[in-house]
């Protein structure tokens, strides 16, 4: 039975993880291709980089840090952040990745996606929603918006039909993020998450709100994801990678033995 | 034929090749890359890997006449390794983004996952199961974790071919298999420790 998946999220800067990862018995908690491998190691099924870098050699920075990872680690990662044009989607993929997240690029250009799908194919390229409830919070008829730049920034989008676009374009995957619930540790958006995954056919991995270990499950079952993301709670060591799943495991979601 | 047989991956153009070198470097092969046809007919195994589309694929190859080279190293006996489209392509033809012609190693075709609720691309673990006798499969058990992304599947004609199976929705074949031509549609250089044994499974072929 396909296995449901647990994706550590990684933020990297100018090559270093940023926020840094409680790992104890690491040598460098900045570096990524140590803190991959330390995921790979405990069993996570995937991993995710954010890259945040902003210099001017960012392409060269990431390219280098990519091909590290690659040489590193026997699981799938995804590289997002900043990918703006067909090179830069390859000079990822060349250098190992398995798969790019597009946000910006994808709505200023969502001719990119059709392009990448096609050209890549679909199985690489993932498009990242950041969803925020529209005003007035409204339980019975939730609407959405999709922003960027950190949620700064409001696109004239409704979250769930561009997620849906994005999938009919050839997105292989939708990682969704709550931006209500980024960094609120209260749990995911899985109203917002069942939404989506009802509306499009390609997987959706649920992101934003992690705090505990039920909040997992709930993203499974109520929020009809077939991946999680999450950062802080393996990051902070409040938990590894196995309790997680052994918990998971007892709830009554496949997951891969670690 | 080299005295120690030499592991050749063969770039077309399409994919992820670091991965796969590195895998097989990890597990103590000494991989090659080339794009060079007559490297691909000296060579004494050979890994087809491949990400992408079928037709691409299958364009890039015949370009290059690397597809010639491939079917006479079957013929010659080489062992082949087809990973993920790179399975899909020793099939005969394939329905996906209209029909085209495979390298036809082992009869039968690719077929797109179209069940109703069915999320495609089928992406992430599952389990292998039914696993025939064969080398490849030395050290791993029936039940075990490999790592899928993809969209269509084979279907091969004969039965005997089918090495083993995975269900997604339904049964589909996951690893194929006639005479010395192998394939196997999940990712053995991003399933860990079974990806890894896999391949050394086929190094000592």
């Amino acid at each position: 039975m396909l296995a449901k998946r647990i994706i550590p999220c990684l933020d990297v800067r100018e090559g270093r993880v940023v926020k840094g990862t409680h790992f104890v018995n690491l040598v460098d908690a900045g570096d990524p291709v140590e803190a991959a491998a330390r995921y790979d190691a405990e069993g996570a099924d995937e991993l995710v980089f954010l890259d945040i870098t902003a210099s001017s050699d960012r392409r060269e920075i990431v390219t280098r840090m990519v091909r590290a990872v690659a040489d590193r680690i026997f699981i799938p990662f995804t590289v997002g952040g900043g990918l703006r044009t067909m090179e830069d989607i390859q000079a990822i993929l060349r250098a190992g990745a398995d798969k790019v997240s597009l946000n910006t690029s994808a709505i200023d250009n969502p001719g990119l996606i059709t392009e990448a799908a096609r050209y890549f194919g679909s199985q690489c390229i993932v498009v990242a929603v950041d969803a925020r409830r529209a005003s007035p919070w409204d339980e019975g008829r939730p609407r959405w918006e999709v922003t960027t730049h950190g949620g700064r920034v409001r696109r004239p989008l409704e979250a769930v039909a561009w997620a849906a676009e994005a999938a009919e374009r050839g997105a292989g995957e939708i990682l969704l993020t709550s931006m209500d619930r980024d960094g609120t540790r209260a749990g995911y958006d899985n109203v917002l998450n069942r939404r989506v995954a009802e509306r499009v056919g390609v997987p959706v991995i649920a992101s934003g709100g992690c705090g505990a270990l039920e909040h997992l499950a709930d993203a499974f079952i109520e929020g009809r994801a077939s991946a999680v993301l999450a950062a802080s709670i393996f990051h902070f060591g409040n938990h590894t990678i196995a309790e997680a799943r052994r918990y998971l495991r007892a709830r009554g979601i496949p997951m891969r033995p670690a | 034929m080299a005295v120690e047989a030499e592991t050749l991956i063969v770039d077309y153009g399409m994919g992820n090749l670091r991965s796969v070198e590195k895998a097989l470097s990890a597990v103590g092969g000494r991989p090659r890359v080339s794009a060079d046809p007559d490297a691909v007919r000296r060579a004494g195994r050979l890994i087809l890997p491949g990400v992408g589309a079928f037709g691409d694929a299958m364009g890039n190859l015949g370009r290059t006449g690397m597809d010639e080279a491939l079917r006479e190293a079957a013929r010659d006996g080489v062992p082949l390794l087809g990973l993920c489209l790179g399975l899909q392509l020793l099939f005969t033809h394939s329905e996906e983004f209209g029909s085209h012609l495979g390298l036809g190693l082992i009869p039968g075709k690719v077929r797109a996952f179209r069940a109703p609720g069915l999320r495609v691309p089928h992406i992430g673990w599952n389990q292998v199961e039914d696993l025939r006798p064969d080398h490849l499969f030395r050290g791993i058990a029936g039940g075990s974790y490999f790592y899928f992304v993809h969209s269509l599947y084979v279907e091969p004609d004969r039965g005997e071919h089918v090495l083993a199976r995975t269900t997604y929705g339904h049964a589909f074949c996951s690893v194929a298999g006639r005479d010395n031509v192998r394939g196997a549609q999940f990712h053995p250089e991003k399933s860990q420790d079974n990806g890894k044994r896999l391949l050394e499974n086929f190094l000592a072929l």
